[in-house]
């Protein structure tokens, strides 16, 4: 499938596979492919591989040569039968240049136009005969939000015999033998799809592309020239056909409700007042909607990983099973909800064309921070998570701006800090105290939030005067038409981008859960037997007073402060003591690789909380109480607690970030780099922070 | 004219455009000579701009519009 953005593609897409569909990406890039597989009729199935959008076949990164790598590898086993294009009819013009672009490339087209109700609306209709007779392929009608067509189209591609092709545009005017050179280097047949990939692939560094230039200066070909001339002669094709089958009735330049509804949502004073507006209520309905199922999830967890534990023979499984797993599971998914509400808004602000606006309205604002309008989005995705925002960058097609904003992504402050932010500053601050009208604790909160953005246009800041890139960037996007959102279509959406986080995020969370919850059960030489041997006798001893579960926290405790993890928190302790941190907070942060949240879990085990787990004030209390042994002063002064929320603020302590930013970035240099400036930020700004508060 | 001084109310088309590499990028997006263009829009801080292009509506840099040459109709 193949088609302009905008055009109706992923409704279509959506409307023929289902559920049945699958995203991934192109081996060897970041670009998104999705296929999935269409029931034709009762005896054929076809595969459907849904290419980016895009408005011609020339591309505006490396990474789309991919694109139309796939339309033309005739010896690869996945090249298409048959191109579905899919064009918008109220704009049916620029929509048909890619097509026939593609249909050039000698593969059969057949054309789905879309969207014909909103044309008719302007008053613009079009005869299906006329046109297919004039462009000399198959046109099919269809409404692709509305489910209409449908059936229709996939009866017309069952039969093979209708697939035609087509050359619109004749490449005479060049020298034979310039294009069989061209052939032969490209090791293409077809002369369009040799030329095409010869113009595109000029600008790489490899000997293939050396011999292109070579070939291109021999023969005086000035590809920019052409690609000039090919455009405007395509176009000028067009146009006959779309003149001859277009019919004009009534008016044509009617002020629509998309213009009536720009003229509000792009106003200089009231666009960015409901952006904003907006921005809150959906933050606001996160945070609150979130809360039931977040509980439920919750819940769940407990009941499950409890009845494992009391079903299952005691051990070393048992444990791995319920501290280990489960722990790093449930720690995934709690946070489901709040990313699924955040992406369902999302979803439907871009179905309905909000998405653009908003991306119109911030590019002035992003630009001296080295980021694009479209950078918004995925900043602000960043406030629940950001593993799957990092992925929705992927929007921007200029290298640099994409860099940057994966780069500061991790600074805005995601979900998984929420709780440390709660158990720390419930530390310093009652939770119901008031300053006036407002909750002082929500105050801090909006605090923390406030400084993670501030660091994020800082970093951006920097980053940008330092990164160099020969592509000049733009800001050329088309603003779609306002529609009414399509449920299913945001279904889709939900389920695909939350099986990514789970499966994403959630695969790297319980791989380092299942690592850490081992360096925090064994330990060296035979400690943890001592350990387990002494408190057995110290449950049997009548002389003990403790109750059992309060023996069973102690337990927890010691054997944690002498695991691996504990030990390593020894070790490590000269380092963060600068930073107002001990040896058992040392714990906490390593622990906090897997996903920060743990940081809670892990204070709850190591101050021995034992059953409490979930109530912050135990937790709370069993902190304030910790005195260092060697100042004698209480470890959890308010420079520490200052300090190591600065720290969560700014350290990237989430193994799912790095894992995906690698996967995006394709580069270990830049997650190294990431990894390398957020601890640096973190440490010394921690280390600013306790001393100016001790 | 220049794009970027295009004023609301006027119907221009478009006659040239300067760079080369914004030259490709526009005439794909349609933005080609002859075509009928019309503001509709400015962002916030008075930049991007959006215009109407022949039958949609698509935005771009006001440095970038300085680069097109267009003739009021």
């Amino acid at each position: 499938m193949v088609g302009n953005p905008n055009s109706g593609k992923t409704s279509l897409f959506n409307a023929l596979t289902g559920l049945n569909q699958k995203v991934s990406n192109f081996p060897g890039t970041t670009v998104d492919k999705k296929t999935g597989s269409c029931r034709l009729s009762p005896l054929v199935k076809a595969q459907l591989i849904d290419l980016p959008g895009t408005y011609s076949l020339y591309p505006k990164s490396a990474d789309e040569l991919v694109t139309y790598e796939m339309l033309r590898n005739k010896t690869e086993t996945g090249s298409p039968d048959i191109v579905l294009f899919i064009a918008d009819a109220s704009n049916l013009k620029r929509n048909l240049l890619l097509m026939t672009q593609v249909a050039d490339l000698g593969i059969p087209v057949i054309l789905a136009l879309n969207m014909m109700d909103v044309a008719a609306r302007r008053g613009i209709f079009y005869n299906i005969e006329l046109l297919s007779a004039e462009l000399g392929i198959p046109v099919i009608p269809i409404n692709a939000r509305q489910k209409k067509g449908i059936s229709e189209l996939k009866t017309f591609l069952v039969d093979t015999a209708n697939y035609q092709k087509k050359t619109f545009f004749s490449l005479d005017a060049l020298q034979p033998a310039f294009l069989n050179e061209v052939c032969e280097i490209t090791d293409k047949k077809n002369r369009y799809a040799a030329l095409q990939f010869a113009i595109n692939a000029r600008e790489l560094l490899t000997p293939k592309a050396d011999a292109i230039r070579d070939c291109f200066i021999k023969y005086q070909f000035d590809a920019h020239k052409f690609q000039e001339t090919e455009v405007l002669k395509r176009y000028h094709t067009i146009d006959q056909a779309v003149r001859i089958s277009r019919k004009e009735k009534g008016q044509t330049k009617l002020r629509s409700i998309t213009q009536q509804a720009d003229k509000i949502l792009t106003h200089r004073i009231w666009g960015l007042v409901i952006f904003l507006s907006l921005l809150f209520f959906v933050f606001q309905a996160i945070f609150s909607w979130s809360s039931y199922p977040m509980q439920w999830v919750e819940d769940g967890f407990y009941i499950s990983s409890h009845w494992i534990q009391q079903t299952m023979p005691a051990g070393i499984l048992n444990d791995l099973i319920v501290s280990g797993i489960l722990a790093g599971l449930s720690g995934v998914m709690v946070f489901l909800p709040q990313i699924i509400i955040l992406f369902a808004f999302i979803a439907i602000l871009e179905d309905v064309g909000y998405m653009a606006r908003v991306g119109f309205i911030m590019d002035r604002i992003m630009r001296p921070f080295g980021m694009n309008g479209k950078s918004i989005v995925p900043l602000i995705s960043g406030m629940a998570c950001a593993v799957p925002s990092i992925m929705a960058s992927r929007s921007i097609e200029n290298k640099k701006e994409r860099l940057i904003t994966i780069l500061v992504i991790p600074l805005m402050s995601c979900s998984a800090r929420l709780p440390v932010y709660t158990l720390l500053i419930g530390m310093l601050v009652p939770e119901d105290m008031r300053w006036g009208p407002f909750n002082l604790h929500g105050i801090v909160l909006m605090f923390m939030y406030l400084i993670g953005f501030v660091a994020v246009l800082i970093s951006a800041f920097i980053f940008q005067l330092f990164i160099k890139t020969r592509e000049k960037n733009y800001f050329i996007m088309e603003l779609p038409g306002y529609k009414l959102p399509v449920l299913s279509n945001m279904l889709i959406t939900l389920y695909e981008k939350g099986k990514a986080f789970v499966w994403g995020a959630g695969k790297i969370i319980v791989a380092v859960s299942v690592i850490l919850w081992a360096l925090a059960s064994f330990g060296p030489n035979d400690t943890m037997q001592h350990i387990e041997t002494k408190y057995l006798q110290l449950a049997t001893d009548p002389a003990n007073t403790h109750p059992i579960e309060e023996l069973a926290a102690m337990k927890d405790a010691e054997k944690l402060q002498n695991s691996y993890a504990g030990q390593f928190g020894h070790w490590m302790e000269p380092v963060i003591r600068p930073l107002g941190f001990d040896w058992k907070i040392g714990i906490a942060l390593i622990t906090s690789l897997a996903a920060r949240e743990v940081f809670v879990g892990t204070m709850s085990t190591i101050y021995s909380v034992g059953s409490d787990i979930g109530d912050l004030q135990s937790i709370r209390v069993k902190m304030r109480n910790e005195i260092n042994p060697a100042t004698g002063n209480p470890v959890f002064s308010m420079a520490t607690v200052l300090s190591l929320m600065i720290f969560y603020a700014f350290a990237l302590q989430c193994m799912s970030t790095i894992s995906v930013v690698h996967e995006e970035t394709r580069s270990w240099k830049w997650t190294f780099i990431q990894f390398a400036y957020l601890t640096a930020l973190a440490y010394i700004s921690s280390w600013v922070i306790f001393n100016a508060f001790s | 004219m220049k794009l970027s001084e295009l004023q609301f109310g006027q119907v221009a088309e478009v006659c040239q455009i300067q760079s080369e590499d914004l030259l490709l990028k526009l005439f794909e997006m349609g933005l080609l000579p002859g075509e009928e263009v019309e503001l509709e829009n400015i962002a916030p801080f008075g930049d991007p701009i959006a215009i109407r292009v022949g039958e949609y509506k698509m935005c771009l840099r006001i440095n970038d519009a300085a680069l097109v040459d267009i003739k009021l109709k």
